[in-house]
């Protein structure tokens, strides 16, 4: 009777295990191989894939899309997605799919995905890591493998001094954007005290300290906050307290919309700027009215610059495109350009992204040797009537 | 305040009434596992225990069918799985085995980490074979230097210091430049490679060389306890967890076997951290989050606490359970906190629950193991004042 | 070690720093008390670590929040109206966000009660167990809100339906009507718990249950139903928190609820868990510890963090059973 008890326990486990992998098993195909070269080289993916088989070919992503970061993820993908939807409906015998492996920005969950999708011989191009931590966890794997990755967001400066040939980012690095908020701040508001407020993050980090340096000059007021904080009532204090004119918040756009509101409910009104990681219209609709003024920086054009696909985003999923969307896109319509011209196999691959030299909708897309997009011009937006406005480049 | 925290509240107060008494039918199907393996000879017993361990060694190579998930497995196995293992034995000694609720076990699991990745990589370039039991010294003392003023306090009060520590070590590691802040530290050194395994070679080659080293961790580990277990360390804890004061009172210095207990799971959690660490070679603060105590300390419930073969049932099930419910992509955790509750109804005792206290109720038989004396605190179970008998 | 802390301040900064700091400080603590309550009452009856509790709070907050959605006032703002300002609209919005949100608060700490936590009890599982079926309903529900909840996993905010405004002045700190409300709302709830836990019928019954559950069964409570009040009455608490919290700052994500019930079940053991008053104790002394340590000390949120669990590793350590010590049972209140 005790054995039978055992027994039952171990089989109904077993059924269980069974019954979870047969939900789970996902077969993948293998990559066609050969392909007709007829090449297209330019960024226009529609209808350039005439005569080109690609059974089962795979774009990898990954990055966060659950998890404290998961809506940034969710951003990346439905970026990608469009392009990709785009692709599919203009070349109906060339079907792309988007293999989204959820890491929750977790180097030791990404990992084991990475290796996973560097194994996946049908995936030839990755978009991703999403964010810099996994990037330097995952990055040796995909180097090894020779798959070749493009991040619509992962901006540590640092990431493209290890070596690494199969590493491309869409978006500038903090240290490129610092001297155009500096210019900004110094130029174009002309601020006298500034204060400088950072998220403790790796992004909001070290881009703050690199502005940090450019203001020596300026009479700075600094602050820490923890994002996952009920209020910031110490940094807005500080704030108050040194009087300053301009407030630089370098974090990402949720943490900058209760920033500042909450200034503004302390009566303080200095211009607020803040830098892509608050380029998102959530920053928005988050701060409401008091949004009106803040200047937000960034390496690239605005998420709703592009109104076709703000457009089709909008018919896609019902909102205005977020935070890293419209880079994702551009990082999709690069791998997709590519695959419209013949090139299926990830070193051919590897090498049409190196060699890309085309407009995407963010900005003309150019990578150099080490994989950092080239022109790193710093642009400004401000929010007016509730709305971005692109002001151009910095003057 | 009732002692074990593994424990049902003391029978007399509030559990008998308050709680249905079932438990009697389950201390005995508990038995049966136990005694049914003692029963196995002992030549035998070595035997299936060697198979075993070649079983677990190859389990990456026989490609099973069905086990593996979406994850590449050897990597899964390598770097969540077989860690989550070794932390898993090392929380089980403060929680199973002494009976010290500790929420912040994720500390000592940064403190490994980090000691690796500044002696490796930050500030040093010391040698992997040496920088690992510096590591784990440091991760010992961090667990004497915490253990020493609050193992005093009791149950959930330590519960709660443990989980500040947890997290003042990740915010110093936050906010401290010499910890490499919020970027955190990359470039953590290797092991060297030992012929055939190649912790250098490729990636395939690097997963099955972690593989093989983690799962060396936790046979070495596992041993060790063993014979912790059944020497007068164990057996004082066994005493400290089942009746504090009594144990104290037959002559057990019980704080300095719940501090052995504390520095012994925090260098096995630093043992854990600095696989972590080699086999990323990336480490920033949030890899070290509260969220990955109260994981632990799952594993460690769910399998049984207490008992070294259901704790490492437990954390394999914790760690693998989120991987291979991957299919439900961003929904995962919701049904992964479903099937936790579930199972905790199901199987309240954990998978494997640990043995019976023979030797300490031999009078009684039918009391099961959990049932304890309370401490007669004046609140709770005011009226309870060790008297908890069947 | 180097940490960076920042630039301390000066005499003269630190005394225009401390009196904003401590306005905030007090706003926080009243939000961590109610919450703490939650976590203390049903600690002191079961002897159990309520993590759902947490969740209850996320809950609450939505709950207000979508009630003000159900108003229409977002779009009413939106098509250029004006915020409410005073006078009756303004109270009747905020009786009714909070009514809802106390609701759902209540409902919700039932139900993980019903779901989480009665058929534990049914089965005398051991005490550890109960904290993991916590965990794994608050990660099933913060979840499920992350997953299948009006905004995912982004952050919901709330275009302000209601205007702060600067009421008076202490020590030339602002004082804003949203602090007023939070403080003054806390405090009645508290008062309100305080004397239904001491004075009311069922109050009695929690303590006699909290004391000694089997004699008070023998004298004839219902324990059962004592139990369900108990959590029904943290519910109540902590959505009353979380409307407080939303008035203080109107944004929610779906794990809100994670970091502030740390904070609170920190505060419950601070003053004593178990003991109500010490809820109440802690929630304050953390709230103010946090603000002056974020303020003080270079204006870094971390170090604020830092100093509150510090300052609970050293009150423990001279005092270890927290502030006031653990007696729901025995107290009055």
């Amino acid at each position: 009777m005790q054995k039978s008890k055992l027994g039952r326990l171990a089989a109904a486990t077993l059924g269980m295990a069974l019954v979870i992998a047969s939900c789970g098993s996902d077969t993948k195909t293998p990559a066609g191989t050969t392909a007709d070269s007829t090449g297209v080289s330019t960024a226009d993916t529609t209808g350039a894939a005439a005569g080109v088989t690609c059974d089962g070919i795979t774009i990898g992503y990954l990055g966060a899309l659950s998890g404290d970061n998961g809506a940034l993820g969710q951003n990346m993908v439905n970026g990608a997605q469009i392009a990709i939807d785009d692709f599919n409906a203009a070349n109906p015998d060339c079907k792309v799919s988007l293999d989204k492996q959820d890491s929750q920005g977790d180097p030791a969950q990404a990992t084991p995905l990475a290796t996973t999708l560097a194994n996946n011989a049908s995936i030839i191009a990755l978009i991703g890591p999403g964010f810099s931590g996994e990037s330097k966890a995952t990055m040796p794997t995909f180097e090894t493998a020779g798959l070749p990755v493009i991040s619509p967001s992962a901006t540590n400066a640092k990431l493209t001094t290890n070596g690494w040939k199969m590493f491309h980012r869409i978006l500038a690095n903090d240290d490129k954007q610092a001297p155009g908020v500096v210019q900004l701040i110094k130029g174009t508001i002309k601020a006298t005290k500034v204060g400088v407020i950072d998220d403790a993050s790796d992004y909001g980090k070290g881009l703050a300290d690199s502005v940090r340096t450019g203001l020596a000059e300026l009479d700075i007021a600094n602050a820490t906050i923890d994002p996952k904080a009920a209020d910031y009532s110490a940094a807005v204090t500080a704030m108050k307290d040194a009087g300053v004119d301009t407030i630089f918040y370098s974090g990402y756009y949720a943490e900058a919309a209760k920033m500042l509101t909450q200034l503004r409910d302390a009566g303080v009104t200095a211009t607020f700027v803040s830098g892509d990681g608050s380029l998102d219209p959530a920053f928005i609709t988050g701060a409401g009215a008091v949004a009106d003024g803040a200047y937000l920086t960034a390496t690239g054009a605005p998420p709703d610059v592009n109104a076709d696909f703000a457009a089709k985003f909008n018919t896609a999923y019902g909102t205005v495109p977020g935070l890293y969307s419209p880079e994702s896109y551009d990082c999709a319509q690069v791998i997709l350009a590519a695959i419209a011209a013949g090139k299926v196999t990830r070193a051919d691959m590897a090498a049409f992204i190196d060699a890309f030299d085309a407009p995407g909708i963010t900005k003309p897309i150019k990578f150099d040797a080490t994989g950092e997009p080239e022109g790193s011009a710093v642009f400004y937006t401000v929010v007016e009537a509730g709305k971005l406005v692109s002001k151009g480049l910095i003057p | 305040m009732s002692q074990d925290i593994n424990s049902t509240p003391p029978p007399t107060a509030a559990a008998k009434s308050v709680f249905g008494s079932r438990f009697i039918a389950a201390a005995r199907r508990r038995r049966t596992i136990e005694t049914r393996w003692k029963a196995v000879p002992r030549p035998a017993r070595a035997l299936l225990v060697l198979v075993l361990v070649v079983f677990i060694y190859l389990l990456p190579s026989l490609h099973l069918p069905i086990i593996p998930t979406s994850s590449d497995f050897t990597a899964l196995l390598a770097m969540i799985i077989i860690p989550y293992v070794l932390v898993a034995l090392g929380l089980n000694v403060v929680v199973g085995m002494a009976g010290l609720l500790d929420l912040g076990y994720v500390g000592f699991y940064a403190v490994g980490a980090y000691s690796l990745a500044i002696l490796t990589s930050q500030h040093a370039t010391v040698p992997w074979l040496l920088s690992i039991p510096i590591s784990v010294g440091v991760s010992m003392l961090a667990g004497l230097l915490l253990g020493a003023p609050t193992l005093r306090l009791r149950g959930d009060y330590l519960a709660i210091v443990t989980l500040g520590f947890g997290e003042i070590i990740r915010l110093l590691a936050k906010s401290s430049s010499w910890m490499g802040e919020q970027s955190g530290i990359g470039n953590i050194k290797s092991p060297p490679n030992i012929g055939p395994i190649k912790f250098s070679g490729t990636i395939q080659e690097r997963n099955i060389a972690f593989y093989y080293l983690a799962v060396t961790f936790v046979i070495v580990v596992f041993f060790f306890l063993r014979r912790l277990e059944s020497s007068r360390v164990g057996r004082s804890w066994t005493a400290i967890r089942e009746d504090e004061d009594a144990a104290e009172l037959m002559g057990v210095p019980t704080f300095k076997f719940k501090l052995w207990a504390f520095a012994i799971g925090a260098g096995i959690g630093g043992l854990s951290g600095t696989l972590y660490a080699s086999n990323v070679r990336f480490i920033n603060p949030d890899n070290f989050q509260l969220k990955l105590s109260i994981l632990f300390l799952a594993a460690v419930v769910l399998g049984g606490p207490g008992n070294m073969v259901g704790v490492m049932f437990g954390a394999v099930a914790v760690s693998y359970l989120p991987e291979r419910l991957r299919f439900l992509n961003t929904s995962r955790y919701f049904w992964f906190g479903v099937v936790l509750m579930v199972m905790m109804v199901f199987r309240p005792q954990g998978l494997l629950p640990r043995k019976l206290r023979a030797r300490i109720k031999p009078r009684d038989s039918d009391v099961p193991a959990f049932v304890d004396v309370s401490e007669g605190d004046p609140d709770l179970e005011g009226g309870s004042h060790g008297t908890a008998t069947a | 070690m180097t940490l960076s802390l920042g630039g301390f301040l000066t005499f003269a900064g630190f005394l225009s720093r401390f009196w904003p700091s401590t306005i905030t400080g007090l706003v926080l603590g009243a939000v961590y008390a109610l919450v703490a309550l939650g976590y203390t009452l049903v600690y002191g009856v079961l002897r159990l670590i309520n993590f759902a509790n947490s969740e209850v709070f996320m809950l609450s907050a939505f709950g207000s929040f979508l009630t003000i959605e159900v108003l229409n006032i977002p779009q009413r703002l939106a098509s250029g109206g004006d915020p409410i300002k005073t006078g009756w609209e303004l109270v009747g919005v905020l009786a009714l966000c909070l009514l809802v949100s106390v609701l759902i608060g209540g409902l919700s700490a039932v139900l993980v009660e019903r779901i989480a936590y009665r058929p534990l009890r049914q089965r005398n599982a051991p005490r550890l167990v109960f904290l993991i079926s916590a965990i794994g309903a608050s990660f099933a529900i913060s979840e499920a809100v992350g997953e299948w909840g009006p905004q995912r996993r982004k952050e919901y905010a709330l275009t302000k339906f209601f205007k702060k405004e600067q009421l008076f002045k202490i020590f030339g700190a602002d004082v804003y009507n949203s602090n007023v409300i939070v403080v003054v709302g806390a405090a009645i709830m508290a008062l309100a718990l305080v004397l239904f836990v001491s004075k009311s019928r069922v109050g009695r019954g929690i303590r006699a249950v909290a004391q000694d559950a089997e004699t008070a069964k023998l004298m004839g409570v219902n324990v059962d139903r004592i139990i369900l009040i108990t959590f029904l009455v943290g519910g109540l608490m902590a959505g009353g928190a979380a409307f407080l919290y939303e008035i203080h700052t109107p944004f929610a994500r779906y794990d809100v609820g994670f970091s502030i019930g740390v904070k609170a079940f920190t505060a419950a053991v601070l003053g004593g868990i178990g003991n109500v008053r010490g809820a109440l104790l802690g929630g304050l002394l953390l709230g103010l510890i946090e603000s002056w340590g974020s303020s003080l000390f270079g204006s870094d949120q971390n170090i604020g963090n830092v100093a509150a669990f510090v300052t609970l590793v050293l009150v423990l350590m001279v005092r270890p059973s927290g502030l006031l010590g653990e007696s729901l049972g025995r107290s009055k209140a």
